[in-house]
C-alpha cells in the first residue's frame, strides 16, 4: 500500500453519493441543515435531490421515509447523536418496522461518532447510538473504522435496499485497508492481527486508537475491526475468538449497556466458550471535561495506554 | 343545459355518498360491537371524509394493485381512530368482506389499528404525527417522478400537539407541495379532555395559511362540504399544500359516547350496539 492518506470518512461518503447522483441514480439526500463540502457541490449541482429539512431530525426521517417508499435512496444526513436519539421514535416506527413488510432504503447517516465533537461536551459526544440502533430489527448498523471502509459503505447503502444506521467520523482519519483491499462487508469484520492470548476487539474510531496502541505492545496480539453490527457473520467471528485467553474490546461508547461489548459476551456466551471480556469504553458517566479526544480517552479509561494495560492484566491473568 | 345536467349528476353523487357514510357509520359499530378493543368514538368522526375520499370519486386507487403507481397515497395517521376504513376496504375489494368479523381475532391481518401489511394501507400507523412527515416525502418524490398523484392525510386534532406534525407543516408550506392534502378530523376530544382544555389551536385553519397553506374549515359530518372541499384541493392553479379543516363529533351518533370529554376510551357492549344502529341517526 502506498503511504496511508487521511481523509474524512463523511467526504468519502458524500463524493460516493455524488457520483452517483451523476450517473443518474435515484438518489435523494435529506439534512438537518447540516453540511460538508461536498454537500455544497451536491446541493449547487443537485438541486432537486438536496433537501434541508431544517433543524427537524424527526422530519428528515420522515420525509426520507416518504421518498424511499416511492423507490429513491434516500439518506438522512446529520450529526450522529441528534440523527439517532431526537428522532428515534421515527427511525423505529417508519424505518425498523415498516422495513418488515417492504424494501426501504433509507440511510440514516450520523456525523461525529463517539467523542468526534469532543470539545463541544456531552451533548455533543454520541455514546449511545450503537445500543440504539443493534436494538432495532430490520436495520443495518455500519462503523467503519477509516475512510476506505465507509466508501465501501456508501456503495453498499445504494446497492441495499434496507434501512441503514452509518456511524461517521468528523475528522480526517487514517486508511487502515488498501482501497483494493478485500474486506467482505457481509461478515461484520476483519481480522487485522492474529497471534498471542489477547484478541483486541475495537470498532469505529478506536480502530485507529488499537493499532497505534498495539503498534507499542510487546508481544504479539489478534486485533480485529468490528465495522458491522449488522450484518455480522457471528459463528465466523466466534471461530476467531475462541483462539484467544482474554478479550479486550473497545468502544467510544457506554459499556456494560448493549454495545460493542454485550455483543461479544453474548457470542462468546451462545458459543459456550468461558472466555474473559475486559471492556474499555465510558462507564455510566457523561464527559463534561473539557479537553481534546485523547484527553477524554484518557480520562475514560480507554486511551492507547489504557488498552496496553488491559493487554498486560489480561496476559498476566 | 350541461349545468343542469351536472348538478343532477353530483346531486345524484351526494345522495349515494350518504347512503354510503351511513352504511360505514352501521359497520364500524357492528366491528365495536365484535371488537371493542377497537376505539369507536374515534372511527365515527372521519366517516364522512373516509367516505367521500374512497367513493366520491377522490382517491385515484385499484384494489386489483395496491401498489399501482399511478394510485393516491392515502395515510391514516390517526391510526386508531380508522377502524372505519375496514368496511370500505372490504367494500370496495382490498380485503374480503368476511374479514370484517375477525377485527381484532386471532389470525386477523386487521388489528385495532390498520397498518401497512394491510392491502390499500400505506404506513405503519399508530404512533401519533407522522402521518404527515411521511406524506410530505412522498408528495417530494412525486413531483420529481412528475407524477400527477396526490396524497391525502388524515390526522386528528390531539395529534396537532405532536411537535413532528409542525415540522412537516412547515416544511409542506416553504416546499409548496400543491399535491399533498391534509384532512384535519377536529372532534374536539382528545383522551382526557376537551382539546381546547389542553392545548388550543383554534382557529387552525389560520395558523395553517400562515404557515403557507391553503386551508378551509368545513363541517365534517356535510357530506357536501366536504366533498366540495375535497374536490377543490385538486383544482388547477393551487400552489400551497391544501388543508381541510372537518369539524366533527367525535362519536356521532351515539348518545353515550357524543358531548362525552372521555369517551376516546369508551368501549360499547353488544346491546348498546345494537341500540345505536337501531336508533336515529
Amino acid at each position: 500500500m502506498n503511504p496511508p492518506q487521511s481523509m474524512t470518512m463523511r467526504d468519502v461518503f458524500l463524493g460516493r453519493l455524488y457520483a452517483a447522483l451523476k450517473e443518474g441514480e435515484k438518489v435523494f439526500i435529506v439534512t438537518d441543515d447540516f453540511g460538508a463540502p461536498t454537500l455544497d457541490k451536491i446541493r449547487s449541482e443537485f438541486k432537486d435531490r438536496f433537501v434541508n429539512v431544517g433543524i427537524a431530525e424527526q422530519n428528515a426521517v420522515n420525509v426520507a421515509t416518504g421518498l424511499a417508499l416511492e423507490g429513491f435512496t434516500a439518506y438522512a444526513y446529520g450529526i450522529a447523536g441528534f440523527m439517532t436519539m431526537r428522532c428515534y421514535e421515527q427511525i423505529r416506527t417508519n424505518l425498523s418496522m415498516a422495513a418488515q413488510l417492504r424494501p426501504l432504503n433509507v440511510n440514516i447517516v450520523g456525523v461525529g461518532a463517539g467523542f468526534s465533537y469532543d470539545v463541544s461536551g456531552p451533548s455533543h459526544h454520541c455514546l449511545e447510538d450503537i445500543t440504539l440502533m443493534r436494538l432495532l430489527p430490520n436495520m443495518e448498523v455500519l462503523s467503519p473504522g477509516d475512510w476506505v471502509t465507509a466508501s465501501r459503505f456508501a456503495e453498499r447503502s445504494l446497492r441495499v435496499n434496507k434501512p441503514k444506521y452509518i456511524r461517521l467520523d468528523s475528522k480526517p482519519v487514517p486508511q487502515i485497508y488498501a482501497e483494493d483491499a478485500a474486506v467482505n462487508l457481509e461478515d461484520g469484520f476483519h481480522e487485522l492481527a492474529q497471534g498471542g492470548g489477547t484478541c483486541v476487539v475495537a470498532t469505529g474510531f478506536m480502530m485507529q486508537v488499537a493499532r497505534r496502541a498495539l503498534a507499542q505492545a510487546t508481544g504479539p496480539v489478534g486485533l480485529v475491526d468490528l465495522f458491522s453490527f449488522k450484518p455480522l457473520d457471528g459463528e465466523r467471528l466466534f471461530g476467531v475468538l475462541k483462539k484467544y485467553r482474554q478479550i479486550v474490546t473497545v468502544e467510544e461508547g457506554f459499556i456494560h449497556r448493549g454495545g460493542l461489548d454485550a455483543l461479544i459476551v453474548g457470542l462468546l456466551a451462545k458459543g459456550g466458550a468461558a472466555i474473559p471480556v475486559r471492556a474499555l469504553g465510558v462507564d455510566d458517566r457523561f464527559i463534561y471535561d473539557v479537553g481534546n479526544r485523547s484527553l477524554l480517552h484518557k480520562l475514560a479509561g480507554m486511551d492507547e495506554e489504557s488498552i496496553l494495560q488491559a493487554i498486560a492484566k489480561a496476559n498476566a491473568a | 343545459m350541461a349545468n343542469e345536467s351536472k348538478q343532477t349528476a353530483d346531486a345524484a353523487l351526494l345522495g349515494r355518498l350518504k347512503e354510503k357514510a351511513a352504511w360505514v357509520w352501521r359497520e364500524t359499530l357492528k366491528i365495536h360491537g365484535t371488537a371493542p378493543e377497537t376505539r369507536v368514538a374515534s372511527s365515527l368522526s372521519p366517516v364522512e371524509i373516509l367516505t367521500t375520499l374512497y367513493y366520491g370519486n377522490v382517491l385515484r386507487f385499484d384494489p386489483r394493485n395496491p401498489q399501482w403507481e399511478g394510485r393516491d397515497r392515502f395515510i391514516a395517521s390517526k391510526g386508531h381512530g380508522c377502524v372505519s376504513i375496514y368496511p370500505i376496504l372490504a367494500d370496495v375489494g382490498f380485503i374480503g368482506r368476511e374479514e370484517l368479523a375477525g377485527v381484532c381475532k386471532a389470525g386477523s391481518r386487521l388489528g385495532g389499528i390498520p397498518d401497512a401489511n394491510i392491502p390499500g394501507i400505506e404506513t405503519t400507523n399508530g404512533s401519533l404525527g407522522h402521518g404527515l412527515g411521511v406524506a410530505c416525502g412522498m408528495a417530494l418524490a412525486l413531483k420529481q417522478k412528475r407524477s400527477d398523484a396526490f396524497v391525502y392525510v388524515v390526522v386528528g386534532d390531539g395529534e396537532l400537539c405532536e411537535g413532528s406534525v409542525w415540522e412537516a407543516v412547515m416544511f409542506a408550506g416553504q416546499q409548496g407541495l400543491n399535491n399533498l392534502v391534509l384532512i384535519a378530523d377536529c372532534n374536539g376530544v382528545a383522551m382526557l379532555d376537551y382539546c381546547r382544555n389542553i392545548i388550543n389551536l383554534d382557529p387552525l385553519d389560520r395558523k395553517l395559511r400562515e404557515f403557507q397553506w391553503d386551508a378551509v374549515t368545513v363541517d365534517g359530518h356535510d357530506i357536501a362540504a366536504v366533498y366540495q372541499a375535497l374536490t377543490n384541493c385538486r383544482r388547477a392553479g393551487a400552489t400551497r399544500p391544501q388543508a381541510i379543516v372537518a369539524r366533527t363529533i367525535k362519536g356521532r351518533g351515539v348518545p353515550q359516547l357524543e358531548n362525552n370529554a372521555l369517551c376516546h376510551v369508551k368501549t360499547l357492549n353488544q346491546e348498546q350496539v345494537a341500540a345505536a344502529i337501531g336508533g336515529q341517526r
